[in-house]
């Protein structure tokens, strides 16, 4: 178990697979962020040749419909059999197999609540069409995630209940030869795990390795305590000992951690430390000291192997935001993208079916009246035929009736998305920034009951940063504006082609989306991150302009105390309405904003009525 | 695997619908829920729980909190708990035979007749699992006997289920919005009432509404949100000996479940006779004026909406004293019991940085003193 190898996401890659053969309802499953290629296919393989073949392994296709996953009334079978026929269900036809979920970054949150559900309770509950049932589905799951950017990440809920979370590089290799394990190995495995002990000691190893990681989610801690009692067996002992703990320190807990153990000593007295605010350090983060202080802390701990095993499985990448972004980039892996999957993709997606009449917008979903209709056709028959005798054609129709309608219920597309770009730097006055964060609230608090979102970009030093992504959750809006920091240079430009990324993104989706920005419109850091305010100015309005071409609905709020004629131009140049609010206080500012929103709304959608 | 093919059936003809959900029933595929008295830590969430098995009365618990802390399993514990309930035999609806008016149409004309004959049954708990179809949660037609002999029947649905009981969702957020309207509508009416091409049905449907969820995949609609009683928040625990102890417990309930049970089998009876003696001592519970104006005094400063606060926190208050043993309500039940029984139904004010618990903590400290 102890020759891991000096690269250690392929051999972590190999190992994830050998523990999750063992035992793949134990350990939830993998969640496999890989490009498409050979190297998943060879990973997916491999793992299919440590799996007993009787074990299923299936494809979970994107856009499974709930009534599928979780089984209900056979429609077909149902009316040619004329007695009740059921469907098991996805889920329940996977009982004892493997999961494989395609593009898990995409996948609707409802899904994953699913998914989740049957992982927790090893089987699943269905109460559909009539029909109520209590099915074994014992699965474990590999997520394939093709997410590319930071924030694309399967929905946390499930996340959270996979115990590996493995990155294949494109070019990775798998080298199995560390691991030199067969289905043999896992059968014998299978059969010892039950019987593998973990003492006092080492469950109290991970716990703490778990706490100084910042892994909040006690599953996790749990999960990491299970890989080491599956690798034990895997290695034919009935012990856990302390490279078992590695292993699975490294393979779970090193992928969740949120921050680096050095950072947890200096807080290890901290009760509650998920809701230890971020240092609102002022000054420039430096990435130079980061490499000096991390070893020597390491090694200084009591439960320095583990907890040195996991600390090396953090991906690199993640250590460095750690350090230089704070609790933000923490935030936005521990909150998943579940806002944006609430909504599912606007574009014409069912959200649901319920009964109803067709029109107004409602489609009449076929299939789904059929089933409504299916119990019914007996009664009716018998009623239809003692009042008159029926002809041979009659007989054989469905007789629907209204009862039975049912329509699809699709997401509004009229939803609206306010992206409020917030001017951090020292410039805009600190004042002005508290206000901008409660006017956010005081929209989210409203948005939340006319189901819309906000977003929050915020403008300061060197760089612009997406703080909240599309939220309609009043606890993650407040947290990211609690942590949100003063003080820098005006980095314009690089703010309004954040703003405009986030737009046409959320466009795509088939949202509406507003931008609301707050500046006194003083550029000063270019997108480069020089400070020139010539050159900062000529970028701003020419990302201005750009801005312009997509057709959005832009407000600008002039947050110098008092009228800047550098917000009237950039205003101008973006097409934006233009609110000097020398006196405004977040009820106001919010006021205008809505107004200018329920325009925007209306005629966003007189825009795609014209289209469609 | 004919047990499996068999439990696809509709309930009824695997066994009751009444008690598929029932431990008792052993239905083999439910897994055995873990003992809600070897839940590590997260007493208010424990304290909710057992205050609304006291004084069903209360409304509902809400349990809004971090992934993975134990929300599910201490809601399917509670189970396992309750003492056995008296209910008609026969009934489909577990009607009570001390009711008066609460019971189904059945046991009404029944009662005309003559004495009704009980029996004892466990307290439902019932899942309302995400993806339930309105029909099922409702009732609809008897499919089998619909389909095979052309009659029309109903089948109880997942509220006639609950009656009597608790009906648990999780995920509560995540609940499509025409069955929170079904739910909110039962909830307040105490009744089912289904009315479908020549089906009308209504019978009691009175139950304890149970949610949980988690907020950062959305939040709850206020009306929903001000249904419930009590609401308690969950955090994951921060120390190192509490965390070992979650950890240890789980793993020793996995590798030994019937072991487990066994080790913890005196504390569970031990707190369900905790809550048989607060339901005896409830009513004699006394509330001085002094008590009633503290309350009242405390939702004014906080600006709680309508009445429905008062009430919860005054009831609350009288089923925690009665689980303590106390006679009287005093201030320490109030100050206990204030939070869960008011943060959720404060006015939203974003301005304010802090908590709503921290707001309902700063108004007693104010009005009580610290």
């Amino acid at each position: 178990v102890s020759d891991r190898s000096a690269d250690p996401t392929d051999t972590d890659a190999a190992w994830a697979a050998a523990l999750f053969a063992v035992d793949p309802s134990g350990l939830g499953g993998v969640s496999l962020r890989a490009a498409f290629g050979p190297v998943r296919d060879g990973w997916l393989a491999g793992l299919r040749d440590l799996l007993p073949s009787e074990a299923a392994v299936r494809k979970l296709p994107l856009n499974v419909s709930e009534g599928r996953l979780l089984g209900g009334l056979d429609l077909t079978a149902t009316l040619s059999a004329g007695r009740p026929v059921a469907d098991r269900g996805f889920l329940a036809e996977a009982d004892g197999g493997v999961i494989l979920v395609a593009m898990a970054e995409r996948l609707p949150v409802m899904i994953a609540a699913h998914l989740a559900a049957a992982l927790d309770a090893k089987m699943i509950a269905t109460e559909r069409d009539g029909l109520s049932a209590r099915l074994p589905a014992r699965i474990g799951i590999v997520a394939l995630d093709e997410g590319i950017a930071e924030d694309e990440r399967p929905p946390a809920a499930l996340l959270d209940r996979l115990a590996f979370h493995v990155e294949l590089g494109a070019k990775a290799t798998l080298d199995r030869s560390g691991a030199r394990i067969d289905r043999l190995a896992i059968e014998g495995a299978r059969t010892l795990l039950p019987k593998v002990r973990i003492s006092e000691e080492i469950l109290r190893t991970l716990c703490a390795a778990g706490l100084a990681l910042g892994v909040d989610s006690i599953r996790g801690t749990q999960l990491a305590v299970q890989a080491a009692r599956v690798a034990a067996a895997l290695d034919g002992r009935h012990n856990v000992n302390e490279d078992d703990a590695a292993l699975a320190a490294g393979l779970v807990l090193g992928p969740r951690a949120t921050r680096i153990p050095a950072e947890a000593e200096e807080d290890a007295g901290d009760a509650e430390p998920q809701e230890s605010p971020p240092p609102s350090d002022p000054a420039e983060p430096d990435d130079g000291k980061l490499d000096e202080t991390e070893q020597p802390l390491l090694d200084r701990l009591p439960e320095d192997m583990v907890l040195a095993a996991s600390a090396a499985a953090i991906p690199a990448g993640l250590l460095a935001q750690l350090k230089t972004r704070g609790t933000a980039a923490k935030q936005s892996r521990a909150a998943g993208r579940a806002g944006a999957f609430a909504q599912g993709s606007g574009r014409g997606r069912p959200a649901g079916i319920r009964s109803g009449m067709p029109g107004k917008g409602a489609r009449l979903n076929l299939i789904e009246t059929l089933r409504a209709a299916a119990p019914w056709q007996g009664v009716r028959r018998a009623a239809a035929s003692s009042g008159e005798r029926l002809s041979r054609a009659t007989e054989r129709c469905i007789d629907v009736r209204r009862d039975d309608w049912r329509v699809t219920r699709l997401k509004q597309r009229s939803e609206s998305a306010t992206i409020f770009v917030v001017d951090a730097s020292g410039s805009s006055a600190l004042h002005r920034l508290a206000e901008a964060k409660g006017a956010v609230e005081l929209l989210l608090a409203d948005c939340y009951v006319r189901r819309d979102r906000v977003a929050l970009i915020a403008f300061r030093g060197k760089k612009a940063e997406l703080l909240l992504p599309p939220t309609r959750s009043l606890v993650r809006a407040k947290r990211s504006l609690a942590g949100l920091p003063g003080g820098g240079g005006t980095p314009l430009a690089a703010a309004i082609d954040t703003a405009k990324d986030l737009a046409d993104a959320l466009r795509r989706k088939g949202q509406t989306p507003v931008i609301v920005l707050l500046t006194d419109g003083r550029a000063n850091v270019t997108r480069e991150g020089k400070g020139s305010r010539a050159e900062a100015d000529a970028e701003a309005l020419s990302s201005a302009r750009q801005l312009r071409g997509l057709g959005l609905t832009t407000i600008l709020v002039d947050t110098s105390p008092r009228a800047s004629a550098a917000a009237e131009r950039l205003a101008q140049e973006c097409a934006a309405q233009y609110l000097a609010l020398p006196q405004a206080d977040a009820v106001s500012l919010s006021r205008s904003v809505q107004s200018a929103t329920a325009t925007a709304r209306g005629a966003g959608s007189a825009q795609r009525r014209s289209v469609s | 695997m004919t047990g499996v093919e068999q439990s696809m059936l509709p309930a009824h003809w695997a066994s009751s619908p009444l008690v598929a959900n029932n431990a008792s029933e052993a239905d083999s595929v439910m897994a055995t829920p873990f003992p809600f008295s070897a839940i590590v830590g997260q007493e208010d969430m424990k304290l909710a729980l057992m205050i609304a098995a006291i004084d069903r009365s209360i409304g509902g618990v809400l349990v809004f909190g971090d992934r993975g802390t134990g929300k599910s399993t201490a809601i399917r514990a509670l189970a396992a708990l309750l003492p056995r309930m008296n209910a008609v035999a026969g009934c489909r609806y577990n009607c009570d035979p001390a009711s008066g008016s609460a019971v189904c149409s059945d046991c009404k004309t029944a009662r005309d007749k003559g004495p009704l004959k009980t029996r004892q049954i466990e307290v439902p708990v019932v899942d309302l699992p995400l993806g339930a179809t309105e029909d099922r949660v409702v009732g609809t037609l008897d499919l089998e006997r619909a389909l095979s002999h052309g009659e029309k029947a109903f089948e109880p649905g997942l509220l006639a289920r609950a009656h009597r009981g608790f009906l648990y969702i999780d995920e509560v957020n995540l609940l499509e919005d025409h069955l929170v309207d079904v739910l909110l509508d039962v909830a307040a009416s105490g009744e089912n009432v289904v009315e479908r091409e020549g089906l009308s049905i209504r019978h009691p449907a009175r139950f304890v509404l149970v949610g949980s969820g988690n907020p950062e995949e959305g939040e709850l609609r206020p009306q929903l949100l001000d249904r419930f009683g009590l609401s308690v928040e969950v955090r994951t625990p921060g120390d190192l000996a509490t965390r070992v102890d979650v950890v240890r417990r789980r793993d020793d309930f996995e590798r030994d479940t019937a072991g487990f049970i066994a080790k913890w089998q005196k504390q569970e009876a031990k707190l369900r006779r905790r809550i048989v003696a607060g339901r005896a001592r409830l009513a004699s519970v006394n509330v001085a004026d002094a008590a009633l104006e503290r309350a009242a005094r405390l939702c004014i400063a906080l600006g709680t909406d309508g009445l429905r606060g008062e009430l919860t926190l005054i009831r609350a208050a009288r089923a925690f004293a009665a689980l303590e043993g106390d006679e009287s309500v005093g201030d320490a039940h109030l100050r206990r019991i204030a939070a869960p029984a008011l943060h959720h139904r404060l006015r939203r004010n974003p301005l304010d940085d802090a908590g709503s618990t921290v707001r309902v903590e700063r108004a007693i400290a104010e009005l009580f003193g610290p």
